[in-house]
């Protein structure tokens, strides 16, 4: 164990020194697996949040023609609303995103039982607005009392005709968000995805995207690179994605991942019921939106998509070469610390290296131990009473839609050379010595940041001002502190305009007053004591 | 932005949507950073701990430091103790508070954990440290409830009376920014007259940039000041709705006087509190309070023709919003509309009552009101200005009405944390930030030729 990790875990009382030694290693040593997916040690400063928030906060939330009914107290329906920068346009002219729903429970729904409220609830949501589709999501106390959020929800689609989903995604349920990212994926493979007429066309390059919040316009920024080259977008789940469009993601060729954690659950299961492969791609950065599209052309496997491909990422590095250079002089060898949620500490390290940032240290916030080693470990991840609380479905070809998109020798051929219904995991990237680490806490980030003199901290909010008052520069990796887009090539440009900004900012040298600076000067005339009146 | 309102109010009896309030425990960690040395906890899943936290960073642009239980499905099944028993071991051992505060959520609340029960049966909570818990299901009432609770518990668990009078009055702030509970010490200061207030989150929440973070920054009422709060001459609390149960508490438990008054916003309300003071200490008002109090009213009569018979819509919590709209009254605005989404008859008939003082003939005044409500209101009878927290913004972009933030959250934009609204000082300060805003929209909507210099 490296004297840096020995000298943090030396904080600790033994219970959490044990828990806590199992989740951190150093890439090349000795201890090759990592502890991740478990329960964070009751008092602890996580940063990590609950099923509820990876349910309908992250994946369900951004669906732009969704009314989502948060059936609990007000609370967790208000923070989840329009805190997460998944940005929609309303297409439809259906744009929920900017609404916050909820049953407000009161003492009385809790005694009594809320199930009349919700059914009423949905009634006045339809009538006032009449969605395409309601989605309900149950909140910590509507599992203990028991109410049926899905009798509730068979009988509203009865009743009004139209799609009544209900997520029983409660907050106590897993570990953190991941349990609620595992709910949301099970109820759009059963309730939503393949209902719609689209046939599968071959020949086409449809795809869809998986895992995309569109986050300050990532999403955006994506489809117009995607686009240009002349690919079809059917749906994206979840940013900007709307349920009419997800209805026929079934007839995409190819899903493309970008956030493995909370939507590989979808990758497979479509793989499974629908023969479409999916391909992990990598947005962020340039040299992994170069190799992303070219993978993506590589399956399609098109000499005219393939030479377009190449045609585009011309263009497009063209235009942000110098810029990138212009940053790199200025970040050139710094350090940074990556913790995220599941895939974006992955993400950034590549685009930070372009630009002269060693990643020192990285970990997830609600990552299994896939995310960090790769997938091939998923036969040896032992389940616990936690996970096992998450419900696994039982997917079968779907008789009439299931169509396999390539021969078994093309997919061999082709999974030697592009990462088909594979992800290798973060650690497989990061130089030895540096430090992976799962479910980071407050004081092993105070600690670390001093220990490893890191220059920028890329986080979330909680930690944000932690490090900014230590004189640390800190952004934030999950809304991109209001600004971006940071995905594609133009993205790039963008998160290194605004973490130089951060490093070059005059406002750094003010901390300390002149005054405990210099000596103190002699006094041109003294003030008697008790000053002067 | 927010199409799919339609223009005509129906009521609703089940459906919630654009909540005026949250929920309880949010508050009440509130509350706990206002003590000096204290980790607030909340008893409950990761995800509540993780939403405040988050919630209140975004409001204050400040680290908010705060643990949790982090339950699972067992510990909602078994129940919370051992969570918590495990939990506050961590906490004093990692962390080394001087006090822990416990809050519950609806989770907790729910599974019935009986919280003074397993704090009594803690056996490491170290010699002169302290575990105290409140109360908060986030079924029952909004943050400015939990906030409440919390203060209620720090009477309850602290306070006592040991029969020697400590000649201080003790000043419970309601929820309010760090920048107000500032000024309102500024103001006994200057008033001279001696006090303990608690909570305080000035220090806490607005604390400087000194290239070390603290755990515990300097800010907040210590232990022994909510100890010796029970042997004050009086105590004040200002803002009914979010202290009164503490003040009643006080007062009740260590046998003093109780003085209650709305917060101190605006001119009609800063004169109530000095008067108070005045009242309590027989202290004569300085000459420095006096001049504010002359320059504030300068201002006012100077700038009435911008603001004269404008119609304003206020929404928040129940005392700021009473607050601001005595204020507009006193300016010559007409408040028309007066929502809180925390459920309180109480606002109701204050607010009539502020209706009926300045003839207002049609306000609406309205308790457990959410902003979907409000801005269907506003579609058929529009208002010259918007008051409120950060989520009215997408109704004044609706409806182009010009929209001053004030109140609680403000979550996009910087330095309100610091400043005060309450006192003449703050007073002036909502009216600068009062008229920027109309006077803008004026610039903005005028023509070359009516565009002028001097205004």
């Amino acid at each position: 164990m490296s004297k840096a990790i020995q000298n943090i875990l030396d904080h600790y009382p033994a219970a959490v020194f044990r828990n806590r030694k199992e989740h951190i290693l150093e890439k090349g040593g000795d201890k090759k697996e990592i502890t991740a997916n478990t329960r964070t040690v009751p008092g602890i400063i996580t940063s990590r949040g609950c099923c509820y928030a990876g349910c309908k906060g992250v994946v369900l939330g951004p669906l732009q023609d969704v009314c989502v009914i948060v059936h609990g107290p007000v609370g967790c329906s208000y923070y989840a609303w329009g805190t997460r920068r998944n940005k929609a346009k309303g297409r439809n002219g259906k744009n929920f995103v900017q609404y916050c729903f909820t049953t407000d429970m009161q003492e009385s729904d809790i005694v009594f039982g809320g199930v009349k409220k919700l059914a009423q609830a949905i009634d006045e949501a339809v009538e006032l607005f009449h969605p395409p589709a309601v989605m309900i999501a149950s909140t910590c106390p509507v599992g203990l009392i028991g109410d049926d959020i899905h009798a509730v929800a068979a009988a509203a689609e009865k009743k009004h005709g139209i799609n009544v989903t209900a997520f029983s995604c409660e907050g106590y349920k897993g570990v953190s968000q991941s349990g609620g990212h595992h709910i949301a994926n099970n109820g759009l493979i059963t309730k939503v995805i393949g209902k719609g007429d689209m046939k599968v066309e071959e020949g086409k390059f449809r795809i869809n995207i998986l895992g995309e919040y569109n986050i300050g316009g990532d999403g955006w920024e994506i489809g117009r690179i995607l686009k240009k080259i002349g690919y079809e977008i059917i749906s994206v789940m979840t940013g900007d994605g709307a349920y009419e469009e997800l209805i026929n993601a079934h007839a995409a060729n190819l899903n493309v991942v970008q956030c493995h954690r909370s939507i590989n659950y979808i990758g497979e299961m479509m793989h499974t019921k629908y023969g479409a492969d999916w391909l992990k791609i990598n947005f962020i950065g340039v040299d992994h939106t170069i190799k992303s599209l070219r993978d993506m052309a590589k399956y399609f496997n098109d000499p005219s998509l393939t030479a377009r491909t190449e045609e585009v990422i011309a263009q497009e590095v063209e235009e942000v070469q110098e810029d990138i250079e212009k940053y790199r002089k200025i970040l050139n060898g710094k350090k940074a610390v990556l913790y995220v949620g599941g895939s974006r500490a992955h993400h950034y390290q590549n685009l930070l290296k372009s630009l002269g940032v060693t990643t020192v240290m990285a970990g997830y916030e609600f990552a299994h131990r896939d995310d960090y080693e790769g997938r091939e470990v998923i036969p040896s991840i032992k389940e616990d009473a936690d996970s096992k609380n998450i419900q696994e479905l039982k997917i079968a070809p779907d008789p009439e839609k299931f169509k396999m998109r390539l021969s078994k020798e093309e997919y061999e051929k082709l999974s030697k050379e592009i990462p088909l219904n594979y992800y290798a995991g973060m650690i497989k990237d990061m130089p030895d010595g540096s430090i992976v680490i799962d479910d980071l806490n407050h004081i092993e980030t105070e600690e670390f940041i001093k220990m490893l003199k890191v220059d920028i901290l890329f986080s979330g909010i909680k930690d944000k001002f932690v490090a900014q008052k230590s004189g640390v520069l800190s952004r934030q990796l999950h809304s991109y502190d209001y600004g971006g887009p940071y995905a594609g090539f133009r993205g790039a440009v963008n998160f290194a305009r605004d973490v130089s900004m951060g490093i070059t900012t005059p406002t750094w040298g003010y901390t300390t007053p002149p005054w405990r600076k210099e000596p103190a000067i002699t006094a041109e005339f003294a003030v008697a004591a008790g000053g002067a009146k | 932005m927010l199409e799919l309102t339609p223009n005509e109010y129906k009521e609703r009896k089940a459906l919630r949507i654009n909540p005026a309030k949250t929920c309880q425990p949010v508050g009440a960690m509130y509350a706990a950073l206002g003590i000096y040395e204290c980790m607030p906890h909340s008893h409950g899943s990761q995800g509540c701990c993780s939403y405040h936290r988050t919630f209140l960073t975004r409001h204050f642009k400040d680290p908010v430091m705060a643990t949790t239980s982090s339950f699972t499905e067992g510990s909602s099944v078994f129940g919370g103790g051992s969570n918590l028993k495990t939990a506050v071991k961590n906490i004093f051992e990692i962390y080394k508070p001087r006090v822990i505060a416990v809050h519950t959520t609806c989770l907790s609340e729910t599974i019935g954990d009986d919280i003074p029960t397993i704090i009594g049966q803690l056996e490491n909570v170290p010699e002169g440290k302290y575990v105290i818990h409140t109360n908060t299901p986030s079924y029952v009432g909004s943050h400015i409830t939990g906030y409440s609770n919390m203060v209620k518990s720090m009477v309850k668990y602290f306070s006592k009376n040991t029969g020697v009078s400590n000649g201080k009055i003790c000043v419970i702030p309601g929820f309010v920014n760090p920048g107000d509970m500032r000024e309102i010490k500024r103001i006994l200061k200057q008033m001279g007259v001696p006090f303990i207030m608690f909570p305080d989150t000035s220090g806490v929440l607005d604390s400087p940039m000194t290239g070390k973070f603290e755990m515990y920054p300097k800010g907040g009422a210590t232990v022994e000041e909510m100890q010796d709060a029970g042997n004050s001459s009086c105590v004040l609390g200002l803002g009914e709705t979010a202290v009164s149960a503490a003040a009643r508490l006080l007062g009740k438990q260590c046998k003093i006087k109780e003085h209650i008054l709305g917060l101190p916003i605006g001119i009609e309300a800063t004169d109530d509190f000095i008067l108070k003071l005045t009242e309590i200490t027989g202290k004569p008002v300085p000459e420095e309070i006096e001049e504010e109090r002359g320059q504030l009213v300068d201002i006012m009569i100077d700038a009435h023709p911008y603001y004269d018979k404008k119609t304003a819509a206020i929404y928040g919590d129940p005392d700021t919003v009473l607050g601001l709209a005595e204020f507009c009254f006193s300016l010559g605005m007409i408040p028309k509309f007066l929502i809180t989404g925390t459920p309180d008859p109480s606002f109701e008939i204050k607010g009539k009552e502020l209706f009926d003082k300045f003839g207002a003939k049609d306000g609406f005044v309205k308790h457990s009101a959410d902003l979907f409500e409000l801005h269907q209101r506003l579609k058929s009878d529009k208002v010259d200005l918007l008051i409120g927290g950060t989520h009215g913004k997408q109704i004044a972009r609706a409806e182009n009405i010009p929209f001053l933030r004030m109140g609680f959250p403000i979550l996009d934009r910087y330095v309100h944390p610091y400043m005060p609204m309450v006192g003449y000082r703050g007073a002036m300060r909502i009216l600068e930030l009062l008229l920027n805003v109309l006077m803008d929209k004026r610039e903005a909507d005028a023509a070359d030729e009516d565009f002028e210099l001097v205004m």
